[in-house]
């Protein structure tokens, strides 16, 4: 298995230059243009972020701001219009299993069981593995979303918080450097959605990948990341302000809750979305 | 996850879920909802079933009436009073050469039904001790190699709907074998598909007898010097063609329309361009895939009667249509007889269709 490199050795990027710095995903100058009847519509622009290995971001912004926009770009799901996106100074240039996404909706194939839909990835990843030892890789994560008993039921029999459970096995289990996760509790109920953050954060303790995580709710931004990156309004969005969260990890709700940062901190994120 | 198939889930599969009241009835104890549900979803059916055969009764008596008065009116007209006394005491008698020909009553109906199985049989049994007769000296001629004696006699009723169900099976497989593959790949370019749209849109609604007449402009031509079975070959193809252009529509459809979720995770996964066919896009498309295949299969048994019958190819199109020549005291309600005979394989196709499609989508079933 491949494991992701913690240390600070030189990476040779693409063009030549040293990447030595801590560095997973730079985004400079990123522009997103729609073209209209009326014109071009600009959705992002001049957006600067570097985000660093290891690292938890939590992105929050107003709805139809471009969030998902940023996040399918970085995917390579939607084409650049300007500026760029590296990945350890590799600039992207289409989808790839470096970069995981998990969606709002699980995109579960319905047709497949849980441990097929984990396979799918599995197999494309580590072709060389034998069957058994893909399968191994595949249980392992579903697994660790705490689906034991449910590998072999079909992805549509299973409930919505199962299936986003299934979604976050087949993230993790292509290894991917980088996490993208676009609202995935978004649709759940809130006591599901506490139960995928807990075993979010635990598999990302353990994996330590580098996740950048949209999201609409205050609380979950807080908990889950290090720095919460806070986008302005549309058109021309940017990165209108950066909160550092300095709990320490591994973090449990109640500490955070309990925490005298908490409330300052979520002052501050409310403050910057109703302004 | 092995479940136990069930009657009623086998029932509920196929579709005749219409059974359940019956299976609930006799199995345990029956609550007052069950029999409410009884008489609902099984005497209220049997009712427009006597309703219906009623009906026709009174009509086929009703014409009855008007056909013999015409006829006695007739005789008088043309040959006086004792003339149209003798035809009435002829129709009265049940004579058949003055019988009144129109439409045939229920029980003309089932007794040539009974008559045709009689018939099937006989001619089984002279097919048997043709085969037992024959037997040793067709062994000779193969050894010597020349053609085995085969039975020329009449096909029996039974024999023409096998002939017939053969014959819509070749063309539904002819059908499945050009539509499926060419709908996959126009559904999967956009180019292919606004390029070929015309040529769909135009030959979907040409008539099957025009096919036939095509596929016998091209057959005729191309079996000339062989002595194959080309009427059955014209029929099928044609059948086929007929047929063909709801699951053409469907596949490439369903192909061209997969949730862009799933391809997103292809993306994201970098399947190749045959993993991605194979393990998403076909999948994803059976549903609509098997809808296409059932109207095919549907439109395919519609059509065949007619392409029978011009094609002057065995089955129960020409059986029809030789009854109609044929003009016989019983030819009409023989006729009668091969229309629920066709209805009800065409009914009992589409379960089979539809049991295959719920089988295959996997919005519909859940863990089966």
């Amino acid at each position: 298995m491949e494991t992701i490199s913690t240390n600070t050795e030189a990476i040779v990027s693409e063009n030549g230059i040293q990447f030595p710095s801590k560095v997973m995903l730079d985004l400079h100058n990123l522009k997103k243009v729609y073209p209209t009847p009326k014109g071009d519509y600009v959705v992002l622009e001049d957006l600067n972020l570097q985000i660093m290995k290891e690292e938890f971001i939590t992105i929050i912004g107003h709805s139809g701001c471009g969030k998902t926009t940023m996040l399918s770009m970085i995917a390579g799901l939607n084409p650049i219009s300007g500026g760029n996106i590296a990945v350890l100074g590799n600039p992207v240039k289409g989808p790839g299993p470096d970069r995981g996404v998990i969606f709002q909706s699980p995109s579960l194939m319905p047709w497949m069981t849980a441990l097929e839909n984990v396979l799918l990835g599995v197999n494309q990843v580590f072709p060389h593995a034998s069957k058994k030892e893909r399968k191994e890789i595949a249980k392992y994560y579903l697994h660790k979303v705490g689906l034991d008993g449910s590998f072999d039921k079909k992805a549509i029999a299973l409930s919505q918080g199962m299936q986003q459970r299934v979604g976050i096995a087949r993230a993790f289990a292509i290894k991917p450097k980088v996490l993208l996760l676009d609202e995935p509790f978004g649709m759940l109920d809130s006591l599901t959605r506490g139960e995928l953050q807990d075993i979010l954060i635990e598999i990302w303790n353990k994996e330590k990948i580098t996740a950048v995580m949209i999201t609409h709710d205050v609380d979950e931004a807080i908990f889950l990341a290090d720095r919460v990156v806070m986008m302005t309004s549309g058109p021309k969005a940017k990165i209108g302000d950066i909160l550092n969260i300095d709990f320490e990890r591994p973090r449990t709700r109640k500490s955070v809750l309990e925490h005298n940062d908490y409330y300052e901190y979520r002052k501050h994120l409310i403050d910057f979305l109703e302004h | 996850m092995k479940q136990s198939i069930t009657l009623s889930k086998v029932t509920q599969l196929m579709g005749f879920g219409f059974l359940k009241p019956i299976t609930v009835l006799f199995s345990g104890k029956p609550q007052k909802e069950d029999f409410i549900n009884f008489l609902k979803k099984i005497v209220v059916p049997l009712l427009s079933i006597v309703l219906f055969i009623g009906l026709w009764q009174a009509g086929a008596s009703a014409l009855y009436n008007k056909e013999a008065n015409y006829k006695i009116e007739k005789a008088l007209a043309d040959q006086g009073q004792l003339a149209a006394d003798e035809m009435k005491a002829c129709i009265a008698s049940g004579e058949i050469s003055c019988q009144p020909n129109t439409l045939p009553s229920p029980a003309q109906v089932w007794a040539s039904f009974k008559t045709l199985i009689e018939d099937h049989k006989i001619i089984s049994a002279d097919k048997l001790a043709f085969k037992e007769k024959t037997a040793a000296m067709n062994e000779k001629r193969i050894a010597a190699g020349k053609d085995p004696i085969t039975y020329t006699g009449r096909p029996s009723f039974v024999d023409q709907i096998v002939t017939s169900l053969k014959t819509v099976f070749a063309g539904f497989l002819l059908a499945l074998l050009i539509a499926v593959p060419i709908g996959i790949v126009i559904g999967l370019s956009e180019t292919l598909r606004s390029s070929f749209n015309w040529l769909i849109q135009i030959f979907k609604p040409v008539s099957p007898v025009v096919w036939l007449l095509l596929v016998f402009m091209i057959v005729k031509t191309l079996t000339k010097d062989s002595n194959s079975d080309s009427a059955f070959i014209i029929s099928f193809i044609s059948v086929g063609l007929c047929a063909m252009w709801a699951t053409l529509v469907n596949t490439a459809m369903g192909v061209s329309s997969v949730d862009k979720d799933y391809i997103n995770v292809a993306k994201v996964l970098k399947l190749g361009p045959m993993q991605k066919v194979f393990k998403v896009i076909l999948p994803s498309s059976l549903p609509l895939i098997f809808t296409g295949l059932r109207i095919t299969l549907s439109v395919a048994w519609m059509v065949l009667i007619a392409i029978e019958l011009l094609a002057q190819s065995p089955g129960l199109g020409s059986f029809v249509w030789e009854e109609f020549q044929n003009g016989a005291i019983d030819s009409n309600s023989k006729i009668i007889v091969a229309m629920f005979i066709i209805g009800i394989i065409g009914f009992l196709l589409d379960r089979i269709m539809l049991t295959i499609q719920n089988m295959v989508s996997f919005n519909k079933n859940e863990g089966v």
